[in-house]
């Protein structure tokens, strides 16, 4: 049993989180990722050429990693800077493309931005009620309907889009240039996009390919809930530096019991959720991968919501100000619950596990 | 036992509910649907609606000009007010300095000010908090010296409510800095054009402006403006606090919200159903809806004690750390029932016409991130908790 890093995720945590904290300072961060596009054009440059992305795909697609480790690495620092870039987009955009055997060097080198469009306003989470459906085949593939929240969709060219075709889930390219996007920020920073499809050209990636999806959208759980872990820890990290410099009533309020333990509690539930989230990473390629990226989103949702709002209550009021970091990582913390599955979606995941066992 | 309204009490329900319909104006009613932040413009003519009635001040004897309703009635306005989607009434004035006046004012700041407040002459803000004083309110600095005829007054006030359009400030300022802390305050009345006054907005964590910083530089205060005796302030700021107290289980907002959540979850779909079939988020709402349904009537309960007593006691702090938890809940409710539809910035999503979710939906996730001030303000959850161990615990 060993439960530290290798020698080369530790230095892809390290020159990424160097490279976050120099260049992605919270106040940076709050300025980018409020304004049109939602994100730092130049600093995804330089995200990209520190190799984020090739840290994401294993060595035969063209990258160097790929495994659930290098994305919760990549994520953990991504989450404690709160950074907006649309990495999530190119990681299950990855995935899907090396289903496919199809080429990534542009998405890899950061050269071309692709976001993953699955959600709709009827089918926010689940897979198997998606409506958008494909007409037609070969060369005249098109596809109609909504497509909802895509992250990073407000800058992606290339959408994967998860559509019907011949009653099963495949994965079709959508040319940004080709379709109706309309991008917008987000409330937690960053941005997305509703993809509005009416009879737009569509190539097909991926036919019958709902295990495929499924699989991406499990790295894309490791991913936001090794974000989540990041996120948390910071909000932690400034509420106990909170309470040991904030005086009130003549002491420090961490010298407050019914406080104290509340910070306790934090420090509890992030800690679980780091433990699933090495679990979840460690079984992403395995056959149980859907039933522990379940209980890690639910997991941290749970945990993500007492972690914002105990960080917030704790602050007082400079915990609901703009100018403070704290209330942008309670924001992200809160809505990335809503990305790839709520609690009460990972939950009904699991309890459909026990009524097919 | 006698759980429904006397024959009175309804007929007075009926009243209101009646003149609401058909006095409160659609653009109104459809902008506290919206949930976003209301103007100025709005509040005056909402007050100015309720002042020609005469119930825009009721929590003021009839002498003053108020509707000297007993905390019944008061309670079944704001249930009507609440239903009819009417806005609640800025309270800095005639719900917190007005009172004050009533007991402390001196007769010629009874007659300049009550009127104002009630006409919207003048709208006031509350200057109590401060960077180094918000559960501690005791330690404030902010410093009056009395020169002549008037008090120089130096300081900083924070987190001041509408501060921006604020026409004066009623203050808590340190007069004995010698003293113990809560004998050297006094309680002061300032215009806001008064030179040496500043005022700089406070960005919310939604975005919004509704709070501010106020600094004070050598602002002269006419001495009359003080309200009762010199380094009695305390004594003024705890007999508003127990004013304050008035309406602070906001049954009838969340009693508003449950019916916005439950309709949400009708609207919205999971797994090809709607929501509210989910067993888990219909959990979600039963246990915040039995919650409200026992808070109707601990609200009741309170208020029928303060009736009989003349004023609230402490263990309406219940209410205050209770209400607060249900509203906050129904608010994250609202926002998880969105899903990722809550996660536009509010205004974001109009290119091309695009309605981005159900009608009167986009501010959910802003409410839900700002109302988490409702358990830190007007005495945080943690320091309602400290006041119940001592007056009801005894420990
Ligand atoms: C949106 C908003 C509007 C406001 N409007 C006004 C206004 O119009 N006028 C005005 O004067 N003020 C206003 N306030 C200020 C408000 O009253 C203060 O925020 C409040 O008193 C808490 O003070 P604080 O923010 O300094 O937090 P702190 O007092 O620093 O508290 C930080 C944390 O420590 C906890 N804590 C403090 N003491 C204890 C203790 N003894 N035991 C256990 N826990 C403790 C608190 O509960 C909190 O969780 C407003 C605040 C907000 C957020």
């Amino acid at each position: 049993m060993d439960f530290s890093l290798t020698d080369d995720r530790r230095m892809l945590q390290d020159s990424l989180t160097r490279f976050l904290a120099d260049k992605y300072g919270a106040e940076h961060r709050v300025k980018v990722a409020y304004e049109a596009p939602f994100h730092d054009p130049a600093l995804w440059g330089e995200l990209t050429e520190l190799g984020a992305l090739y840290a994401l795909a294993p060595e035969a697609q063209g990258g160097f990693g790929g495994t659930g480790f290098d994305i919760s690495v990549v994520f953990e620092a991504l989450g404690r800077a709160m950074c907006p870039e649309p990495v999530l987009g190119a990681l299950m955009a990855s995935r899907l493309l090396g289903a496919a055997g199809a080429e990534q060097d542009a998405l890899l080198s950061g050269a071309t931005k692709y976001a993953v469009a699955i959600a709709e306003p009827d089918a926010p989470y689940d897979l198997g009620s998606i409506g958008v459906t494909a007409k037609g085949d070969g060369e005249a593939i098109t596809l109609s309907g909504r497509k909802t929240a895509i992250y990073g969709g407000q800058v992606a060219e290339i959408f994967l889009v998860v559509a019907l075709m011949n009653g099963k889930p495949a994965v079709f390219e959508v040319r940004a240039d080709q379709a109706q996007v309309v991008g917008y920020g987000l409330m937690d920073g960053g941005g997305a996009a509703e993809l509005l499809l009416d009879d737009t050209p569509a190539a097909l990636l991926l036919a019958d390919a709902g295990a495929v999806i499924e699989s991406a959208v499990n790295a894309g759980i490791v991913a936001l809930a090794a974000e989540a872990v990041g996120l948390m820890s910071v909000a932690h990290e400034m509420t106990v530096d909170y309470l040991r410099q904030r005086k009130q009533f003549g002491v420090t309020i961490g010298k407050f019991q019914a406080l104290q333990h509340r910070a306790v509690d934090m420090l509890t539930e992030i800690e679980q959720s780091r433990s699933l989230v090495i679990k979840a990473a460690a079984e992403l390629d395995g056959p149980e991968a859907s039933r522990f990226c379940a209980m890690v989103k639910a997991l941290v949702g749970r945990a993500g919501r007492l972690v914002a709002e105990e960080a917030i209550q704790m602050h007082g009021g400079i915990g609901v100000t703009w100018e403070y970091p704290l209330a942008h990582y309670a924001k992200r913390i809160t809505l990335l619950d809503a990305q790839l599955g709520d609690t009460d979606h990972h939950l009904g995941t699991l309890i459909d596990g026990y009524k097919a066992a | 036992m006698e759980l429904s309204y006397s024959a009175e009490e309804k007929a007075f329900q009926r009243e209101v509910r009646d003149w609401l319909a058909y006095t409160l104006p659609s653009h109104i009613s459809d902008a506290v649907r919206r949930g976003g932040e209301l103007t100025k413009a709005i509040m005056e003519e909402w007050h100015a609606l309720l002042h020609a009635k005469g119930w825009l001040a009721t929590t003021w004897p009839v002498e003053f000009g108020g509707t000297g309703w007993t905390p019944v009635e008061r309670h079944i306005f704001e249930e009507e007010c609440c239903r009819a989607y009417a806005p609640r009434i800025v309270p800095f004035g005639t719900n917190m300095l007005g009172p004050v006046l009533h007991k402390f004012g001196s007769k010629e700041q009874q007659d300049y000010h009550l009127p104002r407040i009630l006409n919207g002459e003048i709208w006031w803000c509350q200057g109590y908090s401060e960077p180094g004083a918000g559960s501690d309110l005791a330690s404030l600095k902010t410093r009056a010296v009395r020169e002549g005829d008037h008090y120089v007054v130096n300081g900083q006030k924070t987190w001041t409510t509408l501060g921006q359009h604020a026409d004066w400030i009623f203050c808590l300022v340190r007069t004995d800095p010698e003293v113990k802390a809560q004998e050297g305050i006094s309680f002061l009345l300032i215009d806001m054009k008064t030179p040496g006054i500043e005022v700089r907005p406070i960005k919310l964590i939604e975005g919004g402006h509704e709070v501010n910083e106020v600094f004070f530089t050598d602002v002269k205060v006419p001495a009359e403006n003080l309200v009762g005796q010199e380094n009695k302030g305390w004594t003024i700021a705890k007999y508003l606090l127990t004013h304050e107290r008035t309406n602070i289980a906001n049954v009838g907002f969340s009693m508003q919200a449950l019916e916005e959540v439950k309709a949400l979850a009708r609207t919205m779909k999971r797994r090809g159903r709607p929501l509210i079939e989910d067993p888990l988020f219909a959990a979600r709402i039963a246990e915040v809806e039995i919650q409200l349904e026992a808070m109707k009537i601990t609200n009741l309960r309170m208020l029928f004690q303060a009736q009989q007593q003349g004023a609230p006691g402490p263990e309406t702090s219940i209410l205050k750390i209770k209400g607060t938890v249900i509203f906050q809940e129904l608010k994250d409710l609202a926002r998880r029932a969105l899903g990722p539809m809550a996660a536009p910035f509010p205004g974001h999503v109009t290119e091309g016409n695009l309605m981005f979710g159900p009608p009167d939906t986009e501010h959910n996730a802003a409410r839900y991130f700002n109302n988490r001030k409702t358990s830190i303000y007007g005495g945080s959850n943690e320091i309602q908790r400290n006041i119940l161990t001592k007056t009801m615990l005894e420990l």
